[in-house]
C-alpha cells in the first residue's frame, strides 16, 4: 500500500475544489420504488419526505409496473439470477436472442446486439466499425457516452453546430476524401429535449454516401406515432444505419442497451466491440423484464399517448406561468434559469414544496445555460402535474423570474 | 501575411464555433481552455488551414495549447508555411 498523505491530500484538494466551485454532486436516497410519488431522504439523515418525481427517465411509467415486475420474477425462477459469463463464452440464453429479435422488429432494423448499457454500446460501436481512414461528424450536443466512444476510436472526429444542416453538408464536403463518413446524433437531445432532424440528415447522408448513427435513448418506446423512436417521428424508419438505445429509461428503466442496425455493422460489434466482448451478459431477470415491456408497448400505444398529452399539458402550464423554456415537443422540458446557483436554489426550494427536480449546470450543460430539467412520465396523473405546477409558480414568484426574459433573469442573477 | 492570416482565422473560428449571441472573439481569447472550442472541433480548423495554406500540421504539433488562441494558431501556421519555403 502506498496511499500516502501526499496522495490523499492531493485528492482531497481536488474534491474541495469541486465543492468550492459549487459542482459537487450528492446522491439523494430514495426509499421507495421508482414512480411519480417517491419517498426521499435528503439531506442524508433527514426524515423521509414524500415528493413528486419530475426528473426520472421513467417516461412510460414502467419502472415499477406490476406486469414487468411479475415477468422479472418469473424470469428469475426460470433462468436464474446471473450467467457468470460474457455473451460469447456461455452467457447467451435463448431469451437474449429473443429480445434482440424483438428489438430488431420494433426499431425496423436488420439486426441487434445487446450490451450491458447504452453507455457500453456507445463505447464499443465506433471502434468496432471504423478505422483511422474514416471520419465521424457529430452534433456538438451529443451525449457524453457518444463522445467517450468516439474518443476510443481511431477515426478522425469533427463536429457540427447543433442541428445545423448547412454546417453538416459543409463538413460532409470537407471530409469527402475519407474512406467512410459516419454522422452521429442523439435522437432526442437529453439536456435540451429537442429532436434531431433525422429526415434532413438522412437525405444529406444519402447524397454524400455517409452512414448515420442515432442514439435514441431518450426516444425509444415513446417518440413517433407508435413509439419506435425519432426515426419514426421523422419518417425515416429503415434509413438509420445504426441505432443505439437503452433499456434504462422508458423500457423498464433497469439497465442494458443495444446496438441495432445494418447486419454487417452489428456483426462487427459482435466480433470487435470491447464492452460486448469483455463485460458480463445482461442478467436474465432484466431481459425478461424488457421482453415484457416490449410486449406491452407493441400491443398498445396507450402509455406513449398519455405521455404525449401529459408533456403538452406540462409545457403549456409552464409557458402560461411565464417560465423561459427550451422549445420542443418531447417529455423533456427544460426550465431555463441560466445561473448555476439560481438553478440549485430553485431546485432546493422546489424540494421544500414537495417537488423533486434537479438543477443542471456547467459542465453538464454549457456555461450560462443552467436549468431545471423536468421530465414527464406516463406515470404522472394530472393532479401530479397540477401540484408540481403550483410549486413551480410559487417558487418562480419567490425568485421573481416569472414573465422575465433571459436578459432580465441574467441581469438579476448573472451568468 | 500575419495580419491577413489573423483575420482569416478569426473569421473562421467565429463562424465555425460561435453561436449568434456569443461575445465577440479577440486574437487572445482562450479558445480551448476557455471552453469555446472543444479539442475535437479543432479538426475542422486544422483541415481548413492545411487545405488553405497547403501545409501538413502533424498531430503531435496540433495540441490544444497550440490552438488556444487566434494568435497562437497564426504562429503555428506561419511556422509551417516558413518550413515549406
Amino acid at each position: 500500500m502506498a496511499y500516502s498523505d501526499r496522495i490523499r491530500g492531493a485528492y482531497q484538494a481536488t474534491l474541495k475544489g469541486i465543492e468550492d466551485a459549487g459542482l459537487f454532486k450528492r446522491e439523494r436516497l430514495i426509499h421507495s420504488p421508482q414512480a411519480a410519488d417517491i419517498e426521499v431522504e435528503f439531506p442524508t439523515g433527514s426524515p423521509l419526505k414524500k415528493v413528486i418525481n419530475m426528473c426520472a427517465n421513467n417516461y412510460l411509467g414502467l419502472s415499477s409496473h406490476p406486469e414487468v415486475i411479475k415477468a422479472a420474477h418469473e424470469g428469475l425462477e426460470k433462468r436464474g439470477y446471473g450467467m457468470s459469463s460474457v455473451r460469447f463464452i456461455c452467457g447467451t440464453q435463448d431469451i437474449h436472442r429473443e429480445l434482440e429479435n424483438k428489438l430488431t422488429a420494433f426499431l425496423g432494423t436488420e439486426d441487434t446486439l445487446l450490451f450491458p448499457s447504452c453507455m457500453d454500446a456507445n463505447a464499443g460501436v465506433f471502434e468496432a466499425i471504423l478505422t483511422k481512414d474514416d471520419v465521424i461528424i457529430s452534433d456538438r450536443l451529443v451525449h457524453a457516452s457518444l463522445v467517450d466512444g468516439i474518443r476510443l476510436c481511431s477515426a478522425m472526429h469533427d463536429t457540427i453546430k447543433h442541428s445545423d444542416m448547412e454546417h453538416l453538408e459543409e463538413k460532409l464536403q470537407l471530409h469527402a476524401d475519407k474512406r467512410f463518413k459516419l454522422v452521429v446524433t442523439d435522437g432526442v437531445f437529453s439536456m435540451d429535449g429537442d429532436a434531431a432532424r433525422l429526415d434532413e440528415m438522412a437525405s444529406l447522408c444519402e447524397k454524400h454516401e455517409a452512414m448515420i448513427l442515432v442514439d435514441d435513448s431518450h426516444a425509444t418506446g415513446f417518440i413517433g406515432r407508435t413509439g419506435r423512436g425519432t426515426h419514426e417521428k421523422c419518417g425515416v424508419v429503415g434509413k438509420m444505419d445504426v441505432i443505439t438505445t437503452t433499456f434504462g429509461k422508458a423500457l423498464g428503466g433497469a439497465s442494458g442497451g443495444c446496438v441495432s442496425g445494418r447486419r454487417e455493422l452489428v456483426e462487427m460489434c459482435r466480433q470487435r466491440a470491447r464492452p460486448y466482448l469483455f463485460s458480463n451478459t445482461i442478467a436474465p431477470v432484466v431481459v425478461e423484464g424488457v421482453l415484457k415491456v416490449m410486449d406491452l408497448i407493441t400491443k398498445s400505444t396507450e402509455r406513449r399517448d398519455k405521455l404525449e398529452k401529459n408533456a403538452a399539458y406540462w409545457r403549456r402550464g409552464l409557458t402560461e406561468a411565464g417560465f423561459v423554456l427550451k422549445e420542443g415537443d418531447t417529455p423533456i422540458v427544460p426550465v431555463m434559469l441560466f445561473n448555476a446557483k439560481l438553478a440549485q436554489d430553485v431546485s432546493r426550494a422546489l424540494y421544500d414544496e414537495g417537488i423533486y427536480a434537479i438543477g443542471f449546470f456547467f459542465p453538464v450543460v454549457a456555461q450560462g445555460q443552467a436549468r431545471i430539467r423536468t421530465q414527464i412520465s406516463a406515470g404522472h396523473e394530472i393532479h401530479h402535474l397540477d401540484k408540481a405546477l403550483e410549486a413551480f409558480v410559487k417558487v418562480g414568484r419567490r425568485f421573481d423570474i416569472l414573465g422575465k426574459t433571459k436578459q432580465e433573469i441574467v441581469a438579476k442573477y448573472g451568468l | 501575411m500575419a495580419e491577413e492570416l489573423k483575420d482569416i482565422v478569426l473569421k473562421y473560428v467565429t463562424k465555425e464555433y460561435l453561436e449568434d449571441d456569443s461575445e465577440p472573439l479577440t486574437y487572445e481569447t482562450p479558445l480551448i481552455s476557455g471552453g469555446i472550442v472543444d479539442s475535437f472541433s479543432m479538426v475542422s480548423l486544422k483541415r481548413f488551414l492545411e487545405n488553405k495554406y497547403q501545409i501538413a500540421i502533424p498531430d503531435e504539433e496540433a495540441t490544444p495549447e497550440a490552438f488556444d488562441s487566434v494568435n497562437k494558431i497564426v504562429a503555428l501556421v506561419e511556422r509551417f508555411v516558413a518550413k515549406k519555403g
